[in-house]
């Protein structure tokens, strides 16, 4: 075949009509106002907060500049300490607790048992209840005056104790063992999905090779579904760091300062203390928590997608 | 026959295989009954102290099974408890969230809806990029954007208002709504709109009639989120309203804050429900398929 | 008149070259299949005919029309899509009436429309279903109805057949082919089937890595390939392909089992200017058994000995695995007259039906 080519190179289209040019631009200029404002909402607010936390701002925005003073002044503050403290100490155990939760569910309701719409109802409700109404109504439980230990005492055992929230050290236990009532259902969910999309055939030859339910979970399907363990966790550590609404409506911060949390106090610094410059300083600390956890997680999530580009 | 009488003799392995297995099942129930109650103990201790008499739970504690029954303290929390001294109930606050978490509901799913078609299905050089910018929306803590909407919402007139919220949570909920629905309908095979191209179908066309018909499955987990996620929100609520004009979560902390005499655990017990209920509800219906739906395209 | 003209067709994505300079055209009412590896380019050029894809340069014509910026529902063609494309909510009659819909076709014409088209590919009783419940062969059909009731100017087939099982593509190829010669439409085929496209079409053009190999009737690709991707792409088992250096003006060596060379006689002498060493290119069912007999039918038989290390009988034939020099080439055999396992066989070439490469170029010389 192989023709010889005459024809030159014509431009690939004389421009459209303004009406087709139109069509063809429709897509992005109904892209653009959300485009627009999701770009002023992460980033023109993060430099506007950003220059805030360096500025002299006190009761009112002011623009004065003045450095880094504010976060030398943050972490030279006790109650900061104990907030990123508490953080930290959430953080762990309320993700660590929840996914073990989670998964335990998940696993027991995978084992073919009866009424499951029931069972994951009932461990899944929580999610859709407020933060601040699982903390109204913990903080009753914990009370020690009307709560689980006075009716524990009523049943007979009188030197019963059940006062979490009533102690400074123990306080912060409440608040994680609220959060992981709230959200272990959250888990459960997701690993139950994982847990039915493990390909069958994986399972039947575990069985088939002699392996015992237990070494096939932790050998085979839990392996399988790793990425799942790590979605979760991302998921989890974001509502610890925003973690303000259980606080506020369980504890309020107390006893003393016990259970501060980086999101109570930027919410005290900017509107009760007045003190709005260090408060920004605060709220960059917490977007700096949630960086170092996110910017590893996707740019592992961008690697692993073109991995599999490369495979596919 | 043969398998009649094979069943018959006694296997000693087949009989310890049948034991263990009884006991695994009773183990399973056991672990998972066991959950149940812990999750369910507290729903049921503010379901009876809604119905009880306060007198009665004073004596009693909190966790009992009710010995009176009334509807009394849901009307006082409906209609008429004071909080922070006025004597309203929570009926406004909770008018106050309806009108905050609808709109912004069906606006964001909607922009979500467009959002996520143009980015699955009419990519440009750049839309990739732009989309992993609007991304960056769902990690933001709310703490960083409070004093920006503070100056914003002055400069709009919109301060100590239902309509200020409602922006607040319109373009806060863009980024979750068009992540859910882009990865949704990315899962939507590109022939089906080639097919319709060819077909002569444009860009919105192929939305109504291709897109829309097979989004209920996200778009169902896209409003239960956002209205769950609206509708519980404590931050902005309580920063940029006060008083009259404070959605519900805000309401609730406002009314079990008050007094620090004899707690009126029935009314508060009939507010938390009040509070808790329509998103209850949303889940209770639509929960079957917000799971579903979540794992098939929101969490990838 | 020619249906379609693709002049001098470009495609880049960024940096990478994905279409680099096809010309092709189809006459009115031929069926043109493009055929290739996956990744040849082969759909690229179809969705770019079909205007799904934007074109870098190059001009393609339908008909007397430019429709380089045209869009694709103002081109006036229909496409059948490897996955069938079949909007999933609708029932199958919408699913065949959306098109006519989009273009305000009336009512009655449309009901008259489906009823030609579904009695034509007899899907009448399906008509009120959804895609979800067809099976893979009606999905098809419905495909191929919902193409074919625009009455286009160009057909455009994306590997339709691939996604059904072996029976039922055989089924449907004839089918397609029985429906060609019935509504007679230009028709441009992707597939990666050389089979198919061998079946199909009048004309096909070999693409490999963004360009057309050859573009040639089937009877031409077949017995006179281009070079040796073309010979090696089209015809199963493949073509083997021997090395073998030139010995005088008519006759080529080649190196068997034992390490001599066998000197092979061609009927004609090699053109002028080609190279000492080539490539001889055999197709499986041009090995014969050698007898006197065959040479007497086949004049330009030449004979050699190979040992047979595998037999492979399926029937219908039994293909024998031999041994040349160090390479292993196929034959394909008559099952009565085929060797047997560790024989040794005094082969017969067809050289008549015999190709000769050019190594270095790849091109038949």
């Amino acid at each position: 075949m192989s023709t010889p080519d005459l024809t030159v190179p014509v431009a690939a289209s004389a421009a459209p009509p303004w009406r087709e040019r139109l069509t063809t631009m429709a897509p992005v200029l109904l892209l653009a106002p959300s485009l627009v404002a999701s770009f002023i909402y992460v980033f023109v607010f993060t430099l506007w907060t950003l220059y805030l936390s360096l500025s002299n701002s006190s009761l009112l925005p002011t623009y004065g500049f003045v450095g880094v003073d504010n976060y030398v002044s943050l972490w030279a503050n006790r109650r900061w300490n104990i907030a990123y403290t508490n953080l930290f100490l959430f953080s762990a155990f309320y993700i660590l607790g929840s996914m073990a939760v989670g998964l335990l569910l998940a696993i027991l309701i995978d084992q073919r048992v009866r009424g499951e719409a029931i069972w994951r109802t009932i461990f899944l409700y929580p999610l859709a209840v407020s933060f601040i109404v699982t903390g109204t109504v913990w903080s009753w439980l914990y009370n020690p005056v009307d709560g689980i230990q006075a009716f524990v005492r009523g049943l007979g055992w009188s030197d019963f104790s059940f006062a979490l929230t009533a102690n400074r050290n123990t306080a912060i236990y409440a608040v994680i063992i609220t959060g992981i009532w709230q959200s272990s259902g959250f888990a459960m969910a997701l690993f139950l999905a994982g847990l039915r999309s493990v390909d069958p055939d994986l399972v039947k030859a575990a069985q088939i090779d002699g392996a015992s339910t237990f070494r096939t979970y932790r050998k085979v399907i839990l392996p399988t579904i790793a990425p799942i363990f790590l979605a979760v966790a991302v998921i989890q550590i974001q509502f610890a760091i925003k973690t303000f609404d259980l606080v506020a409506a369980l504890t309020r911060g107390g006893p003393g300062v016990s259970t501060t949390f980086p999101a109570i106090y930027v919410y005290d610094l900017m509107f009760q203390r007045g003190q709005i410059g260090e408060g920004a300083a605060a709220a960059m600390m917490m977007l700096a928590a949630l960086a170092v956890v996110l910017v590893p997680y996707s740019l592992w999530i961008v690697w692993r997608r073109q991995a599999e580009g490369r495979d596919g | 026959m043969a398998s009649i009488a094979l069943n018959d003799r006694y296997d000693p392995e087949a009989a310890a295989a049948r034991r263990r297995y009884f006991w695994s099942r009773f183990l399973v129930y056991a672990v998972l009954t066991f959950f149940a109650v812990i999750y369910l103990v507290p729903l049921l201790v503010v379901i009876f102290n809604s119905l009880r008499e306060q007198p009665e739970i004073a004596q009693n504690g909190l966790i009992s099974l009710p010995r009176s029954f009334r509807l009394d303290a849901w009307a006082d929390a409906w209609g008429s408890y004071c909080i922070s001294g006025t004597c309203e109930g929570m009926r406004r606050n909770f008018f106050n969230s309806l009108w905050m978490t609808v709109p912004a509901t069906i606006i964001s799913t909607v922009l979500g809806a467009i959002n996520g078609y143009i980015l699955s299905k009419w990519r440009f050089k750049g839309s990739e990029v732009l989309f992993n910018l609007m991304l960056l929306g769902v990690f933001m803590p709310g703490q960083i954007s409070l004093m920006p909407w503070a100056f914003l919402l002055g400069k709009l007139g919109l301060t100590n208002s239902t309509y200020g919220l409602v922006l607040i949570h319109v373009i806060q909920g863009i980024s979750f709504t068009t992540l859910f629905c882009r990865n949704f309908y990315v899962s939507i095979p590109d022939d089906l709109i080639k097919a319709a191209r060819i077909d002569g179908a444009g860009f919105w066309r192929i939305f109504r009639k291709i897109i829309l018909p097979l989004s209920p499955p996200i778009l169902i987990v896209t409003v239960i989120w956002q209205f769950t996620g609206i509708w519980n929100e404590y931050l902005f609520g309580v920063v940029f309203t006060s008083g009259q004009e404070q959605p519900i979560t805000a309401a609730l902390v406002a009314l079990t804050a008050g007094g620090t005499t004899a707690r009126a655990y029935d009314v508060m017990s009939a507010a938390v429900l009040i509070g808790a209920l329509p998103p209850l509800l949303i889940y209770l219906f639509g929960g079957k398929y917000f799971v579903r739906g979540l794992t098939q395209g929101a969490i990838k | 008149m020619s249906a379609l003209t693709i002049r001098n067709l470009h495609k880049r994505y960024g940096a990478v070259e994905v279409l680099t300079g096809i010309n092709l055209e189809a006459q009115t009412g031929e069926f043109v299949a493009l055929v290739g590896p996956s990744g040849c380019g082969k759909s690229t050029l179809l969705a770019m005919i079909a205007g799904l894809e934007t074109i870098t340069s190059g001009e393609i014509w339908i008909g007397d029309r430019l429709v380089n910026s045209v869009q694709p529902k103002d081109r006036d063609i229909a496409m059948v899509f490897q996955s069938y494309a079949l909007y999933p909510t609708m029932t199958v009659r919408e699913n065949i009436t959306f098109g006519m819909e989009s273009r305000g076709v009336p009512r009655a014409d449309q009901a008259e429309a489906v009823k030609r088209v579904a009695a034509l590919l007899q899907i009448e009783q399906l008509l009120k279903r959804k895609p979800g419940q067809l099976s893979g062969g009606q999905r098809q059909r419905v495909a191929m109805g919902r193409a074919l009731v625009r009455d286009p100017k160009l057909f455009l087939f994306d590997e339709p057949l691939s996604n059904l099982d072996a029976k039922l593509r055989v089924d449907m190829r004839t089918e397609i082919k029985k429906l060609h010669h019935r509504v007679g439409k230009t028709t441009v085929y992707v597939t990666h089937d050389q089979v198919e496209a061998m079946t199909l079409a009048s004309r096909i053009a070999v693409m490999n890595q963004g360009s057309v190999q050859q573009f040639d009737t089937p009877k031409s690709i077949y017995e006179r390939p281009a070079n040796m991707f073309v010979a090696g792409f089209m015809g199963s088992p493949a073509m083997n392909f021997i090395p073998a250096r030139l010995a005088g003006p008519a006759n080529i060596s080649v190196r068997t089992a034992n390490g001599s060379d066998a000197t092979l006689a061609l009927p004609t002498p090699v053109a002028a200017g080609a190279p000492d060493n080539l490539i001889l290119g055999v197709r499986p069912e041009h090995i014969y058994r050698f007898t006197t007999d065959l040479k007497s039918r086949k004049p330009a038989v030449a004979s050699l000995e190979a040992p047979v290390e595998l037999v492979e009988p399926t029937g219908a034939e039994t293909l024998a695995v031999l041994r040349l020099g160090d390479l292993e080439i196929t034959g394909r055999f008559e099952p009565d007259t085929a060797p047997t396992m560790g024989e040794m066989v005094t082969l017969g070439i067809d050289m008549s039906r015999a190709c000769l490469f050019d190594p270095t170029t790849k091109a038949l010389l």
